[in-house]
């Protein structure tokens, strides 16, 4: 039995320590869950990566030397976020990793990636307050989904009621407090804004729907912003549905729902309310249908939509590409500095930016649900909206910027004490 | 393109144009001029060309136009564009209204009326409309409707006007009310007189208006009788007669104390809606864990296997919506059964007298057939359509409505409840299970197989688990973690209730519904949660063994 | 529940041979040595090197393996099946996260030296009362073993008094685990909601990503399960723990003999609470974040899971079973990403059904079986 057990142990260690050797591939780490809560969104991702690696490797792939798609399952756990991390850089030598959803997944991750100085694309639209060396942020910021989607309701529609309804982290809070800001800022009042928070996978929504229903029957045109988070939705959409609240009495405009969640529910109640995002899958463009024929090819499913993370994995993954291109190498740092002012198309025309702070500039776009679970564009911007790391609309972060050449070369600067603070290298 | 062009640009430049050259851009000031001339006679099938190449704006203004032209072939054109109907052929952009009957659709043109049947869809392009749009639509259809030979029709059309009401549609109302025979409908069109009539000169007009108002509970009413009561600066009433302003107050707090009434009643419904569900989730799980002692972990995987039965069974007969659910139930039912018995005789058979290990398989088994699910359906959510007698709301007056669907769960989950009841009692597989879970050595002595008898009691269980899936489908996600969701929530609900007591669960399900539901409006949801475990934790400190204990030996081990 | 025949009897009956605990007390000496030394005294291209990524992920089962040894005193040993042990593993882990939190100290991104920078973007003002304190270490290792066993005195006191046992008590001590996730997911409940505690500098000084302070950590956390294991030995073969195991076998008889069970039961609970707290309180600077995802009811049945994998009252039986269960996780994410549930999934049915003495009973079946035919 003692030797059992030793053996097993020294196995263990060595299975534990074994360095794969360095072939001559430039690997790719694929950190999506892909099981557990989270699975439902990020799976799709991994599936984007893979289709890109595997294009680009019929390109005759990067720098002469193939992409080899490293995946690994950190099942919606946010702790495993970090070890796989760890292991995809240290023990799999990954030169970057396309990853993570959830805003705890990243938080977890980023001490990681930094003290081993990886490379990380974020795909996924979140609250910013963060501009990190090592990450490269292709997601919309609360300034490229949230604050045009409510010019948009208070010029085009005439809103003047709110209601801001929210899972309750860090996202939702975030963005309705940007926008309590933002609306105060506009001359709303207090009594016209109503903020409700709820937690995750909430699925009996009855009560709220019904106190949305009275809040909006006031006379005052009304909307609701839904910062809802995935699973929620389904529920609050069907009791929306048969509450009847439609959206001509009070739209609902969302920024977590897309057409893969649509793809989930029955549409035909839903008709007309609306979400923003940089990307619709309906939009009428060259790139985009051919994107979505790869897609429909790669996943040998006629019926599988595209949506926005994954044009934000897509202009992330090109973006690198060119960028290692151009520093002629994979290495970190290099190809960091190489990031920035690279462009790459959108998938709804025109070309995408790499900003200094690590996030994109891209058009908004606001949608309208039709019946076949796709969006029909009803608004967009006039040109590329800037993604702001900092929101100007928060006591905390309105002195502070990222930049990431010199003389800044800070992912959090504040203009006023002139000090660089938060780093982790 | 043109949906992004900025500014406005005239509607009937638009029209005009369009008509012309088939791009609504070139909006130039000859155009405008031109357009001018011919404003006042516009005709259907130009405002049809307006429709296809305006903006939203100008869609709006043609929709106006259409509405003054008095023509019968308006009305179904509206309920098309509305419905997403609306379209126009690509190589002659004529006007078309689809319809979709077994699978084949036939285009009806908008002028003519002639009908093609077996057309190719991708050759029509949509017309598209947006919010604002759909409110005109909505309205001008309800104009259209008033003289509808279908008095249910008449009454929505009056209820759609009601919620926007202005001088020229209290006009039109008015016309309606000479004609009108119906007394229903009669009433919902004094209401809206009534909103025009209480800022009328006749004081006896007024208070009347005020009665029918404060009656009718319409939101829109009670803004009306809210504003006469407005104050200027200095705190005093703008409304000077003592009479009308008294009136007003009293219809006021009418309406208020009307409210919260109704309000009680609709939280009472809520929470007992939300017990149905905890009803249905803990049912299943009240035979398996209360009769049998298996603490199935599995349990919510069943359920979600029963959901996505409904979804396979949609997708099996997607032209008979409406009925897949008769369909899915006991189609839902016989596959978790047996997928019950087969977990029964696999694994469980294998642990009786280790209940607390029944706990940590079943365990495993749910990790299994989550991923199953995963690899088979793939991780997204499935969409399970409505049927279309659940949805929508039963509005039993302006205060107070009733979605359809929670009540028919509602109704399902005591359905279900009786059934179950009735099977343990009068049936004799019921009377077996009884003895078995009382003293199994006694029954097996007395000849009942006990082991055909725990497998069929798995199996109605699992069964029953499966039903709630088919009911839970209706309202929320179907996927892979739809049954981690309520795993928690019935083992609560069946140790509150007590365990091996099906009264319990039911009094412990809509109990915690609605204490549940009374508190969320101070407390918040998660709050309520919160309240409501820390209460079971109490409350079983108080009783040990939930609301009904079972008595008797078989208590003892 | 109580079931005589699930218990490997002849390891009972020889108590003071405690192969099994010096076989594992050896090899975690072993490892004690030789990781320091292969981790930090050899290059990273040295066949025989131990990367960091390998001194973390042993740390973190080391507190695993703490965490399933306090599982198995109050399960295996006093048949009381917590489902709501990650509760304590939790607490202990959100004490040491604030005390990490206020090491952080003007490093935070906003620069602000007195709130954590999860409440500068709430707008609070003001550190709330129950943070106070959390700036001194010896405070923070306090809190991290009072926490904990307050709310196991607390509510062992009430459950075992109002005799609530069996299926029962694991129901509601899942109530209790699901009632605190729920309450620390809510962000005024001031730690941080969702995202939890994170961005940790150091602790008492010494930078946390260093990877002698990572040795460190792991050397206390081997050092603390050793300490924890002979005590707990110590415990279960004293009279105390004999009683304990009169409880589990006969609570009825053990009581009409005129033993207080309760006052048993609940000072190994509170026991074993504790020493959650110190599991949780290790776990925290290995990973890197605390968050209520750690209170989930899923995560307190795999630890359960663990034990029973492992083989109940046997104590290193459960440590083993922390080991096996999460390095199987570990390899399964990483080598079948796609389908690692399925497996995962399987090893717990056929451990269950097949071993129900876990590997230890398995290991000790065949020992049985070769002095048979020897």
């Amino acid at each position: 039995m003692n030797n059992i057990l030793t053996s097993g142990v020294s196995a263990l260690l060595l299975t534990m320590s074994f360095t794969a050797p360095a072939a001559d591939t430039i690997k790719v780490g694929v950190l999506h869950s892909l099981s557990g809560t989270m699975a439902i969104s990020e799976t799709t991702l991994k599936d984007t990566v893979l289709m890109l690696v595997e294009e680009q490797n019929k390109k005759g792939g990067l720098l002469g030397k193939k992409l080899e798609a490293v995946v690994v399952d950190p099942a919606s756990n946010w702790p495993l976020f970090a070890e796989k991390t760890r292991e995809l850089i240290s023990k799999n030598k990954v030169n970057v990793i396309f990853g993570c959803w959830t805003s705890v997944s990243r938080k977890s991750v980023l001490p990681v990636i930094e003290e081993l100085n990886g490379l990380l694309f974020y795909p996924v639209q979140y609250e910013g307050e963060e501009s990190s060396k090592n990450v490269f942020y292709t997601g919309a910021a609360p300034n490229q989904q949230a604050i045009p989607a409510v010019d948009y309701l208070m010029k085009d529609v005439g809103v003047k009621r709110w209601v801001l309804a929210g899972t309750d982290y860090v996202y939702p809070r975030t963005t309705n407090k940007i926008l309590e800001s933002y609306l105060k800022a506009k001359g709303v009042k207090d009594k016209d804004i109503m903020i409700n928070y709820t937690p995750f996978g909430h699925a009996d929504w009855q009560s709220i729907v019904s106190d949305i229903k009275k809040f909006g029957s006031t006379g005052v045109k009304t909307a609701v912003v839904s910062t809802i988070n995935g699973d929620a939705n389904v529920p609050f959409y069907k009791e929306l549905g048969n509450q009847g609240v439609s959206a001509e009495n009070i739209p609902v405009v969302a920024f977590s729902v897309g057409e893969e969640e649509l793809s989930g529910i029955d549409t035909k109640p839903l008709v007309g309310h609306l979400a923003a995002w940089n990307y619709f899958m309906s939009v009428n463009d060259k790139a985009n249908a051919e994107f979505i024929k790869k897609w429909h090819a790669y996943t040998k499913d006629n019926k599988r939509v595209t949506n926005d993370p994954m044009e934000a994995t897509y202009i992330g993954f090109n973006m690198w590409v060119k960028a290692v291109t151009k520093a002629g190498t994979t290495a970190t740092d290099a190809v960091a500095k190489a990031m920035i002012g690279i462009t790459a198309p959108n998938l709804t025309g025109g070309m995408a930016l790499m900003n200094e702070n690590h996030h994109l500039s891209k058009p908004v776009l606001i949608g309208e649900i039709q019946e076949n679970g796709q969006f029909e564009t009803v608004w967009k911007t006039d040109g590329l909206v800037v993604g702001d790391a900092w929101s100007d609309f928060l006591e905390g972060s309105k002195d502070i910027v990222a930049s990431w050449v010199d003389p800044i070369n800070c992912g959090n600067y504040n203009n006023k004490t002139k000090k660089c603070s938060g780093q982790n290298y | 393109m043109s949906l992004f062009l900025p500014g406005k640009l005239g509607a009937l430049a638009a029209i005009l144009t369009a008509a012309l050259l088939a791009h609504g851009q070139a909006a130039t000031a000859d155009a405008d001029a031109v357009a001018s001339e011919t404003a006042t006679s516009i005709t259907l099938s130009q405002a049809l060309t307006g429709l296809q190449a305006g903006s939203f704006q100008d869609k709006e203004d043609v929709i106006a136009q259409l509405l003054t032209l008095g023509d019968e072939r308006v009305l179904p054109i509206l309920k098309a564009l509305l419905s997403g109907d609306l379209s126009s052929r690509e190589n002659d952009s004529q006007i078309y209204m689809l319809t979709e009957s077994d699978g084949t659709i036939a285009a009806t043109d908008a002028l003519t009326g002639a009908v093609t049947a077996g057309v190719d869809k991708t050759s029509y392009k949509k017309i598209t409309i947006n919010n604002k749009l759909r409110g005109k639509l909505r309205s001008a259809i309800a104009q259209l409707s008033l003289a509808h030979p279908d008095t249910a029709v008449r009454i929505s059309a009056v209820q759609e006007l009601l919620d926007h009401i202005d001088p020229d549609l209290v006009t039109l109302l008015q016309e309606r009310r000479a004609l009108e025979l119906d007394k229903k409908v009669v009433a919902f069109i004094d209401i809206g007189i009534a909103m025009a009539r209480i800022n009328a000169d006749d004081k006896q007009q007024r208070l009347q208006s005020i009665t029918i108002l404060s009656d009718s509970n319409h939101p829109e009413g009670k803004r009306r009788i809210i504003a006469l009561l407005e104050k200027d600066p200095a705190g005093k009433f703008l409304e000077t007669d003592p009479e009308i302003l008294r009136a007003a107050q009293q219809a006021l707090k009418d309406i208020e104390a009307r409210t919260k009434l109704y309000g009680f009643a609709e939280t009472v419904f809520f929470g007992l809606s939300l017990g149905s569900v905890l009803l249905l989730a803990a049912i299943g799980l009240a035979i398996t864990f209360g009769v049998m002692g298996v603490i199935n972990m599995a349990h919510g995987e069943l359920m979600m296997l029963g959901a996505y039965t409904t979804y396979v069974v949609q997708l099996l007969m997607p032209n008979h919506i409406d009925l897949s659910l008769f369909v899915a139930i006991p189609a839902a039912f016989l596959v978790t059964g047996a997928i019950g018995i087969a977990i029964e005789r696999g694994v469980i058979r294998l642990l009786y007298g280790r209940p607390l290990e029944t706990l940590l398989a079943t365990f495993g088994i749910s990790l299994i057939l989550q991923q199953l699910v995963r690899s088979v359906f793939s991780p997204l959510n499935r969409s399970v359509e409505t049927p279309s007698w659940m949805s929508g709301s039963w509005e039993i007056n302006s205060l107070i409505s009733i979605t359809y669907n929670r009540l028919y769960i509602l109704l399902f989950a005591l359905a279900v409840f009786a059934a179950l009841v009735l099977i343990l009692k009068k049936t004799r597989l019921g009377l077996q299970v009884r003895a078995v879970s009382q003293n199994r050595a006694m029954a097996r002595a007395m000849g009942v197989r006990s082991d055909w008898v725990d497998a069929l009691t798995f199996g109605l269980g699992s069964g029953i688990a499966g039903i709630a899936g088919v009911a839970l489908s209706q309202l929320t996600n179907v996927g892979p973690n739809l049954g981690q969701d309520y795993i928690i929530d019935s083992f609560m609900v069946v140790v509150f209730g007590g365990v091996g007591n099906l009264w319990g669960t039911l009094v412990g399900a809509m109990s915690l519904g609605v204490i549940n539901k009374f508190m969320e409006p101070w407390s918040g949801a998660v709050l309520a949660k919160i309240i409501v475990l820390a209460f079971i934790i109490l409350f079983i400190q108080k009783r040990p063994r939930g609301l009904f204990p079972q008595k008797g030996r078989a208590v003892e081990n | 529940m109580s079931k005589k025949h699930t218990m490997p009897q002849s390891l009972l009956a020889l108590p003071r041979e405690d192969r099994g605990g010096r076989i594992f007390l050896g090899i975690l000496l072993a490892v004690m040595v030789l990781v320091p030394i292969l981790n930090l005294g050899t290059d990273a291209d040295n066949p025989i090197h131990v990367s960091t990524y390998t001194v973390t992920l042993l740390g973190k089962y080391l507190c695993y393996a703490l965490l399933a040894l306090s599982l198995d005193l109050v399960w295996g040993y006093c048949g009381i099946l917590s489902l709501g042990h990650g509760a304590f593993f939790a607490l202990g882990g959100y004490a040491m996260g604030m005390y990490l939190m206020r090491q952080i100290g003007e490093r935070g991104v906003y620069g602000n030296a007195e709130l954590p920078d999860f409440m500068v973007f709430l707008n609070w003002q003001e550190l709330p009362w129950y943070w106070l304190g959390f700036d001194y270490f010896w405070f923070t290792a306090l809190m991290i073993m009072v926490v904990p066993g307050l709310l196991a005195l607390v509510f062992g006191w009430f459950a075992f008094r109002s005799r609530v046992t069996g299926v029962y008590l694991s129901i509601i001590t899942q109530a209790l685990t699901f009632a605190l996730m729920l309450a620390f997911f809510r962000n005024e409940m001031g730690f941080g909601g969702n995202n939890g505690l994170t961005d940790f500098k150091d602790l008492m000084g010494f930078n946390l990503q260093l990877d002698g302070t990572r040795i460190a950590l792991f050397l206390i956390s081997a050092a603390l399960l050793a300490s924890a294991y002979a005590f707990s030995r110590y415990l279960v073969t004293s009279k105390f723990g004999r009683i304990i195991i009169a409880v589990r076998d006969a609570e009825d008889r053990a009581r009409f003999i005129g033993y207080k069970v309760e006052n048993y039961k609940l000072w190994l609970f509170t026991f074993a609470a504790v020493l959650a707290g110190i599991a949780g309180a290790l776990y925290v600077p290995q990973v890197g974040i605390i968050n209520p995802g750690e209170f989930s009811p899923l995560n307190s049945i795999e630890m359960v899971v663990w034990v029973a994998v492992g083989g109940r009252a046997t104590l290193y039986g459960a440590i083993g079973g922390a080991f096996v269960v999460n390095y199987a996780k570990t390899w399964f994410t990483a080598v079948l990403p796609e389908v690692w549930l399925f497996a995962l999934g399987a090893l717990f049915v056929i451990v269950t059904v097949l071993l129900p003495n876990g590997l230890v009973g398995l290991i000790q079946q065949r020992r049985n079986r070769k002095e048979a035919t020897a």
